[in-house]
């Protein structure tokens, strides 16, 4: 069938500048450049490229640019270039159209309606350079009560404490499976962790015995297709987190194709090489809050109640009370992703409309939880594309312990959020398990990254509790005070128990 | 000592330790001056090794006892005992290819001019080998080694 697509992307190359070095011609996984020795010129097919810029950035004379192939239809904003473009593919594939990373939709976001607060006159900001800044965290369930013996000017703590994951930044790497990403990001982010003193989650694809040693930074997952998980994974981790859904996909199951199912990622994930990786949409022995308590309960007992039991899911309607829910059948942590959150594959007619942000989310659950007593039981840990430390402040603002970043660990990482990662021929050696196109994922270098990004967003956020005059993080933590709302509706403001700007 | 490690297991054979390498040893030391407007052409001294998933980037490894010094018909190939870098000497050569034929490593190439030969020199005059410098993924490392 003759394609009546359009090229998304036009690559040009300055002539004057190109050295015929070759290396876009190696970098690029989608064969876009070829040099023509006859004529000893590269040149390129634009209808490859996906714009993922990685030829861009290695090109030594700075002879590339990638332009975004302008219109190409008439301008309307019903029938946009996208939806054209997306009705043709369909009527030439007759398939689901599918996509990578989060949401790229602008009217899924609060944050920028939100705005923080700072001190002036009536109470002093803090200099965060010269006064001691608080933002560890603790992340799991918490006594009603605290009952303390004085005994001969020793204090004992009698109450005992649950198990409790400590972050010295509010800050954690969300799931990202083995098999979606590769081996070297799975170390980068597992080092990252360890130095920076937060947690990395394994995803659902488990985790490779080699990174068994970063265990006491991990947060092992399972999930609907119970991949890699044994006994040892469990006791692996800091932490066990049930997922049930993810806020790129509510309600959708994954697929890791067979071609991605190298011999390393069968090993891991426990399924012959080369079979196609199929994670059910529920959790097949979940049906009821009583069979949640039950899955909780038999991981607890499994790790000896060592370890604090998160469970995740997809942010929905109606969120509050399934939270409650959660709670009430005896998870530590509950962590909720929002309409925004990313992917490595996920049918785009799915991403771009299930779900609610995860703004709306964190006030209602939080607000809930409360409410009902029960908000010391349980840590809300929020993800779903939080892009900076002012999401973060906001989030936590709103009642979140701790947030879950990935597309930005991603973006530190060489990520250019293409979307194309359902591809697996991810440019940046990111999203694949193609061991020669992994190798572009340094370990030592990535992780060097994320910490710098982590140590980044830290001291950001310590200036921003600062200027509040707020010197722990525990102070900020659901203090809606803190937030205004603009361009709002009293419906909204409400729900994120926030007051207008002015107010 | 100090020698240039390559680690195969980082390198992606992007090629630009090799641009790097021929533009340091060009007149302009400008890329797109060197190869585009340079004659002749100024060649890389490190060459890339590619087998996917296996590649690396191998130069002179500068050995110990290098058979090119010992080889070399006019004195021009020498052994710095005090770097350990087997160093060539344009001046001294001839061009007859006989350490070409020696080198266990295939480092040594002909120069474009076709009448000497070429080899890493180990970029003595930078504080980093240019080669080092260039790789965007720590594929090569410059380190002190105990012979
Ligand atoms: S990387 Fe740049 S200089 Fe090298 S061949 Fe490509 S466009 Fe030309
Ligand atoms: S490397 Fe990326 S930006 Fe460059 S041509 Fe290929 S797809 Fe396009
Ligand atoms: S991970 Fe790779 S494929 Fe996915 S959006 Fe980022 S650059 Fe593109
Ligand atoms: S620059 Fe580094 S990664 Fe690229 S080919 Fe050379 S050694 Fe390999």
């Amino acid at each position: 069938m003759k394609s009546y697509l359009p090229v998304d992307f036009i690559v040009e190359r300055d002539e004057s500048k190109c050295i015929r070095c070759k290396v876009c011609v190696n970098q690029c996984t989608y064969e876009t450049h070829n040099y023509d020795a006859q004529d000893d010129v590269i040149r390129s097919k634009d209808e490859n490229c996906v714009n993922c810029q990685r030829c861009v950035t290695m090109c030594p004379t700075h002879a590339l640019s990638i332009k975004k192939n302008l219109g190409p239809f008439r301008d309307n904003a019903n029938w946009s270039s996208e939806v054209i473009k997306d009705i043709k593919k369909q009527a030439e594939t007759g398939g689901v159209l599918l996509t990578g990373m989060g949401a790229d939709k602008p009217y899924l976001t609060y944050w920028e309606r939100l705005l923080l607060n700072a001190s002036q006159v009536t109470n002093p900001s803090i200099d965060p350079l010269r006064e001691p800044m608080e933002i560890r965290t603790y992340l799991g369930a918490k006594p009603d009560a605290l009952e303390i013996e004085f005994e001969d000017g020793d204090i004992d703590l009698k109450t005992k404490l649950a198990p409790q994951l400590i972050l010295e930044t509010p800050i954690m790497f969300s799931a990202m499976s083995y098999g979606a990403i590769s081996l070297n990001v799975h170390e980068s982010l597992a080092r990252a962790a360890m130095r920076a003193g937060t947690y990395f989650n394994t995803g659902e694809g488990g985790l490779d015995s080699r990174l068994y040693k970063y265990g006491e930074r991990a947060i092992v997952q399972v999930a609907s297709g119970r991949f890699g998980v044994h006994s040892s994974y469990l006791n692996a981790g800091a932490a066990i987190e049930i997922k049930i859904g993810q806020g790129a996909k509510p309600g959708i199951g994954g697929h890791l194709p067979g071609e991605k199912v190298t011999e390393d990622i069968a090993r891991t994930r426990m399924i012959p090489v080369g079979t196609d990786a199929l994670s059910p949409a529920p959790q097949h022995d979940i049906y009821s809050i009583e069979d949640l308590r039950q899955l909780i309960y038999a991981l607890k007992e499994a790790t000896n109640y060592s370890k604090p039991v998160s469970v995740k899911i997809a942010a929905v309607h109606n969120v509050a009370a399934i939270a409650s829910g959660i709670v009430r059948a005896g998870a530590d942590i509950i962590a909720l992703d929002g309409v925004r959150g990313s992917t490595g594959a996920a049918p785009k007619v799915i991403r771009d409309n299930v779900g609610i942000p995860i703004e709306l989310a964190i006030a209602s659950v939080d607000q809930r939880l409360r409410d009902e007593g029960i908000r010391n039981k349980a840590s809300i840990v929020a993800a779903g594309g939080f892009r900076s430390s002012g999401d973060i402040v906001k989030a936590i603002a709103l009642g979140a312990d701790a947030v879950y970043v990935a597309t930005a660990a991603l973006i530190a990482l060489g990520c250019t959020v293409c979307q194309k990662c359902y591809t697996g021929k991810c440019p940046w050696g990111i999203a694949t398990s193609d061991p020669w196109i992994s190798k572009r994922v340094n370990p030592e270098i990535g992780a060097e990254r994320l910490v710098n990004l982590l140590r980044g967003w830290s001291m950001e956020i310590k200036e921003i509790m600062g200027g509040m005059g707020i010197n722990a993080i525990e102070s900020l933590r659901g203090n809606r005070l803190h937030l205004r709302g603009v361009n709002m509706t009293d419906t909204e403001l409400k729900i994120l128990g926030v007051k207008m700007a002015g107010e | 000592m100090k020698r240039i490690i390559a680690k195969q297991e980082h390198c992606m054979g992007c090629g630009l330790c090799e641009v790097g390498c021929a533009v340091q040893h060009s007149k302009s030391k400008d890329p797109i001056k060197a190869y585009n407007h340079e004659y002749p052409k100024p060649i890389s001294r490190i060459r890339l090794e590619l087998n996917k998933p296996v590649s690396f980037a191998i130069q002179c490894r500068h050995c110990e006892n290098a058979p090119c010094v010992v080889a070399c018909l006019t004195g021009a190939m020498t052994r710095d005992e005090e770097t350990g870098f087997v160093k060539h000497n344009p001046e001294k050569c001839m061009g007859c290819w006989t350490c070409i034929m020696v080198c266990p490593y295939g480092a040594i190439k002909a120069d474009v001019s076709g009448k000497i030969v070429a080899k890493c020199d180990a970029c003595t005059e930078l504080s980093v080998p240019v080669c080092v410098a260039s790789c965007p993924n720590g594929a090569l490392e410059c380190k002190e080694v105990t012979s």
